[in-house]
């Protein structure tokens, strides 16, 4: 009989009331009622269970550190045994022949039925040389593991999006994974990097409901990256009220006004960090006293200042931002109403006294 | 038919034969430029302020709404602003052939062009006279249709997608407009190009108030007056 989660766990020492509260957690943190709680647990007794694959291209593995502190010790613990069971470059004990050995066992003896969890992305300049593992680029390893996947998981801003090594004029290449993987479901998980318990979520939705949770428009689940930060920053009532941080060491600053005009992208950025934040839901930057940099939002890393509220746009060759554009044009319309409304009364006025003179 | 043609038939056209009077904008059009005057100051003002907000004011946040009032402004404009354009679409319609022009620009059409080169000389002092038009001469008519129609339509998606994004995914506004926010590159190149639109109206707004005043006392014809009672008179 194939193995379960629920076996695997057990073989792991986690006793059975640690497994079942991990369970509640999960469905919580899912935003699923109590009685989710029950299924969970129940899929994870009875399913076979399903692998996970993590691989890692061009990336700096802030999302494997971020995943590894998931707050809680419970879901670290869960999803830990799940994954480095498997293949994940660099919490595996394996290395090497014997690592590339298992990957490839891995593959054939699930075929079509794991999961293939993603960090970083393949650069394509130089046919991928860029990126080499295991004597290969990365890029090939990626293809041909995703060819078997279930499903694909793209972690972070690297895979979503490209994040900073795409960062114009992006000289290796670098090419968020679902522009390189065709034919698969993919969830992207973005941020730089995402919240632990935002990725052990995603991870346990797959595991458990055998499906890919609800996604939005751009291919993130919907339960946290359903609202934006400022949506429920606990700093929006001095937004609404119009009090705001002007200087970083002003007096609004120590009162912890709103950051909208330190630039602050809580306003442009999806992520769950003003509800779940960070650190076991100790802070999350906004609470610090400085502004979202919205690093789970598509290009962050290329527009502008994290700064100023209002960014500079490149379209016009000229790096100004839109009120410097649009407000010199204005100004420039204005100037030229003024010279040609003088012209033009000259005009009028020659014209006058030409008609009254032959009168 | 050439050029010369073109003007020589713009020249004589009995229609806008010295003092005559022609009903060129019907009511519905008129109200509509009024109200949406009212709803372009409204929204560049409070979206100027929504972009760069006022200094900050002291005392207890639950004291004061000034940002919420300031994006209420903006969002109860808007909707007028929307709906208003909504309704002159229909009027495009159902109103007279002034009511269209607008929505189209007549590219295939010769006189058109003649008029434009002609209107394009007579604003840099290169031509005594413009021609006369009942309803828009074809500079203008190339402004309102950038200005008016594309630019509505721009600020209309950009700011619907915007507005979505407050009120939630599975809102009318998110479901109808979210697409706008992924094609233009994320929420904050939207804000961008929303604030460029802004800038765009204001200085068409700029010329607009200027031309129409010039040409009521320049040209061969009324402006202003004709915007409130939708006669248009022709002199000389």
């Amino acid at each position: 009989m194939t193995e379960t989660f629920y076996d695997v766990l057990r073989r792991q020492g986690i006793s059975r009331r640690s497994f079942l509260k991990f369970c509640s957690l999960t469905a919580t943190s899912l935003g699923l009622d109590s009685a989710y709680a029950q299924k969970i647990a129940h899929a994870m007794e009875t399913k076979p269970r399903t692998p996970v694959i993590w691989l890692e291209g061009l990336e700096c593995t802030c999302c494997s550190e971020s995943f590894i502190r998931s707050a809680h010790p419970l879901t670290k613990d869960v999803i830990l045994s799940m994954l480095s069971l498997d293949y994940h470059v660099t919490l595996m004990a394996a290395a090497g022949h014997q690592a590339e050995k298992q990957l490839e066992e891995i593959k054939k003896k699930y075929k079509g039925n794991y999961i293939l969890a993603v960090e970083g992305n393949p650069p394509l300049n130089e046919d991928g040389m860029y990126c080499i593992e295991g004597g290969r680029p990365f890029v090939e390893i990626l293809k041909e593991t995703a060819a078997d996947a279930k499903a694909v998981i793209a972690w972070g801003a690297c895979a979503s999006y490209g994040c900073v090594q795409a960062a114009k004029p992006n000289p290796t290449r670098a090419t968020p994974i679902d522009k390189v993987i065709s034919g698969k479901p993919i969830v992207k998980v973005p941020g730089c990097p995402p919240i632990a318990e935002v990725m052990t979520g995603v991870v346990t939705y797959l595991l458990t409901f055998d499906r890919l949770p609800e996604l939005d428009r751009q291919g993130r689940p919907k339960m946290f990256y359903g609202q934006r930060i400022h949506d429920k920053c606990y700093r929006r009532p001095h937004f609404d009220a119009g009090q705001f941080v002007e200087k970083w060491d002003d007096d609004a600053a120590r009162k912890g006004y709103c950051l909208y005009k330190m630039g602050c992208k809580g306003p442009t950025t999806y992520n769950a960090c003003s509800t779940v934040r960070w650190n076991d839901g100790v802070s999350f930057p906004i609470q610090s006293g400085h502004g979202c940099i919205g690093c789970s939002e598509d290009g962050f890393w290329d527009k502008g200042t994290f700064y100023d509220r209002v960014t500079d746009i490149k379209q016009f060759g000229v790096e100004q931002n839109a009120d410097k554009v649009g407000g010199t044009a204005a100004a420039v319309a204005g100037a030229a109403v003024a010279v040609h409304a003088a012209a033009s009364a000259l005009k009028k006025a020659k014209k006058t006294e030409t008609v009254t003179g032959e009168k | 038919m050439d050029l010369n043609t073109a003007a020589a038939e713009l020249d004589n056209d009995p229609q806008t034969a010295a003092g005559r009077t022609v009903y060129v904008y019907e009511i519905p059009v008129r109200l509509w430029h009024w109200i949406n005057a009212l709803c372009i100051l409204i929204l560049a003002t409070s979206g100027y302020l929504i972009g760069s907000p006022l200094p900050s004011t002291p005392g207890e946040a639950s004291e004061q709404f000034l940002m919420g009032y300031i994006r209420f402004a903006h969002f109860a404009a808007a909707y007028v602003f929307a709906i208003g354009f909504l309704v002159r679409i229909y009027w495009a319609f159902v109103g007279n052939h002034h009511a269209r022009e607008m929505f189209y620009l007549p590219v295939t059409n010769a006189k058109w062009w003649a008029g434009l080169l002609r209107e394009l000389r007579w604003y840099l002092f290169l031509e005594k006279q413009p021609y006369k038009y009942v309803g828009h001469n074809p500079m203008g008519h190339l402004f309102m249709f950038l200005f008016v129609t594309v630019a509505a339509v721009l600020m209309i998606c950009t700011g619907f997608a915007l507005y979505g994004e407050g009120m939630g995914l599975g809102s009318w506004q998110g479901r109808m407009f979210g697409w706008v926010i992924p094609l233009l590159g994320g929420s904050q190149a939207v804000h961008s190009w929303h604030h460029l639109g802004m800038w765009g109206i204001v200085t068409f707004v700029i010329l607009h108030v200027y031309a129409a005043v010039r040409e009521d006392v320049m040209s061969r014809q009324t402006m202003i007056s004709t915007m409130i009672s939708g006669q248009r008179t022709f002199r000389e």
